[in-house]
């Protein structure tokens, strides 16, 4: 089977495009955090008139940069860790035993993904705050009450993908390890956790990218002194006099992690997919 | 051995015979799947059940500031916030619907340039050839990169003097002329929309490449060696191999986009009105009047507009037959 001249063209072309289009953002990002000052403050340039380190280093003090990056990343460690440990335990209920109301526990799970986030904003806002008065336990604007939002957000997906993970190992593995004597949570742990492996790797990444990138509900549930990434680097954009090569280096530094751990694992993600998407 | 095998789940037989042998499966193995579902449902009720009941109630309390840290003093107010959200007379009424409108045109351009970038990107490189891993690669950072970093780049870029665009569309292709604002006015509603496809075709490309792993290759051959061309055998073959994922993937799309908060958030101080989509106006409805009561009323009209399209979309009970 030989592609047509035409077609081959039409490749080159097309994806030609896709990849400037691609491209463009990260370029600027990554060409403006190593610019001086009065290169992003006037008309753009496609190099740096000299490279400079100096935004990587300045960053951290324009805006209280490095308490927002431990905000963060306490939150969405504990996110992660909490949301993957409760999907382990319900993805191996929901695939190993067969009880009433399974098929409706996963419908509400899953259709809660669809609801917007603005209909529980408001609520949650209020009760947190409520919580606080009569109990004093400190929810709103704390860490706390913002990993335990973070937990739920990821919790859909990561038990779908954790259960179609346990549903492609054979069940004869169960028996075998019950027949030698082990409990439900052996088999669990000895069984089951080793082979479905990946998938807890690509749920974890998508629990922490999902915490460490949300805004809407930082935006409302911090105070300054808990405020996360996402909410602070928006604060440098709203200054009168914005210092775009701090905020471009700090851009990079939040999001290289992220895209390193995303791509470095992307194969394990896609697996995950399809593995959830072939018993559809 | 004269017990005999029964189906999984089930307790073993009791040999015939035996005084009094138990027909029912011991207790902890019919409780102990529900002690299992417990955290999470505990955690979904918490976060998502329990507040929105909460905001189904405040939709139908007069809930201004004066209540905020005291709100079941709030006096009821039965539909009254219903009536003034879709009073298309009364100046919040016209600004939601104008703000529905607005989501509306974003969400379809949105869905269709991000699922047709992805299906371009991905038909083209389902064939080897040298690079494909590297550009595989390469389109799926947009989808990898925090949003906030992604919007705020493009932030920069859309910036009136010092941005990219302005500079490459006026000064070096003289497509346009002057340097026109991007964040303010008319053109915000193209900065958003091409922002967000940006964001979302990696997505709809990672989804239909692994939908095109799926289709064995042979189809194709065959398909060649009856002379079917190019495109006869994407209409013919591909597209109508893609369909189960199609769907999945454009009903994900669309709430994705009709939910968006984020890419206006950040990208505007406050969104002009082209470019006010309906989550960040409840948004701001919400926090800057303090009318929660109001804006949990508009939160609910979205959830009852985004249920009847999905529960149209999808027919009835689809998910549910997957896990029954």
């Amino acid at each position: 089977m030989h592609d047509s001249t035409a077609l081959r063209w039409v490749r080159g072309v097309v994806l030609t495009l896709l990849t400037i289009f691609t491209v463009l953002p990260l370029y600027v990002m990554v060409v403006s955090s190593v610019k001086p000052l009065q290169d992003v403050q006037g008309a753009f340039t496609w190099v740096p008139s000299h490279v400079t380190f100096q935004p990587f280093v300045d960053m951290w003090h324009t805006v209280p940069l490095g308490r927002y990056f431990m905000n963060s990343l306490i939150v969405s460690v504990s996110a992660t860790v909490c949301s993957v440990l409760i999907a382990i335990i319900t993805g191996y209920a929901v695939s190993r035993y067969k009880f009433r109301g399974r098929g409706t526990f996963m419908t509400v799970v899953l259709s809660t993904q669809m609801f917007p986030g603005i209909l529980f904003l408001l609520p949650l806002f209020l009760i947190f705050v409520n919580i606080d008065r009569y109990t004093g336990i400190v929810l709103y604007g704390s860490r706390l009450g913002l990993t335990i939002t973070y937990l739920t957000f990821a919790l859909p997906f990561s038990i779908w993908l954790i259960a179609g993970y346990f549903d492609t190992i054979p069940r004869e593995l169960d028996e075998a390890a019950r027949v030698d004597g082990a409990g439900p949570i052996r088999t669990l742990i000895r069984v089951l956790l080793p082979v479905a492996a990946p998938g807890i790797v690509a749920v974890a990444i998508y629990a922490f990218m999902t915490a460490w990138g949300e805004v809407l509900f930082a935006s409302v549930l911090t105070d300054e002194s808990t405020r996360t990434l996402a909410v602070g680097l928006r604060g440098y954009a709203n200054q009168s006099n914005v210092y775009w090569n701090q905020v471009m280096a700090a851009s990079l530094v939040i999001s290289l992690p992220v895209v390193i751990g995303f791509l470095g694992l992307q194969r394990f993600l896609v697996h995950g997919l399809t593995a959830g998407a072939v018993k559809t | 051995m004269s017990e005999t095998i029964t189906a999984p789940g089930d307790a073993p037989a009791r040999v015939p015979g035996k005084p009094g042998g138990r027909r029912r499966p011991p207790r902890g193995r019919k409780v102990l799947p529900y002690l299992l579902l417990l955290p999470a449902l505990i955690a979904e009720l918490a976060i998502h059940v329990i507040p929105m009941l909460v905001g189904a109630w405040m939709s139908l309390l007069h809930l201004t500031q004066f209540f905020i840290r005291n709100w079941t003093a709030a006096p009821y107010g039965g539909l009254t916030n219903y009536r003034v959200a879709m009073d298309l007379n009364g100046p919040v009424g016209k600004d939601l619907l104008h703000s529905f409108f607005v989501t509306v045109a974003v969400t379809v351009l949105v869905v269709s340039g991000a699922w047709l970038f992805g299906l371009a990107g991905s038909v083209l490189l389902d064939r080897p050839f040298r690079g494909r891993g590297a550009l595989r690669t390469l389109f799926l950072v947009p989808y990898a990169l925090p949003v906030f970093t992604a919007v705020i780049t493009w932030r920069f870029m859309f910036q009136r003097d010092n941005g990219m665009v302005n500079t490459v569309l006026s000064d070096e292709l003289h497509i346009q002329h002057g340097h026109p604002f991007w964040l303010l006015g008319g053109n915000s509603f193209a900065a958003l929309v091409i922002i967000n496809i940006w964001r979302l075709w990696p997505f709809a490309f990672l989804t239909l490449t692994a939908g095109l792993q799926s289709i064995p290759g042979d189809l194709h051959e065959a398909a060649a060696i009856d002379g079917a061309g190019f495109l006869r055998r994407l209409r013919s073959v591909t597209l109508p191999l893609l369909r189960p994922v199609n769907r999945v993937l454009l009903l994900v799309l669309f709430l994705w986009t009709f939910n968006d908060f984020n890419t206006a958030y950040i990208l505007f101080d406050l969104p002009p009105t082209s470019a006010d989509v309906i989550s960040i106006h409840i948004y701001n409805a919400s926090f800057i009047t303090w009318n929660f009561g109001l804006g949990s009323a508009m939160s609910v009209l979205l959830l009852a507009f985004l249920l009847v399209v999905t529960l149209g979309y999808l027919g009835t009970g689809r998910l549910r037959r997957r896990y029954a």
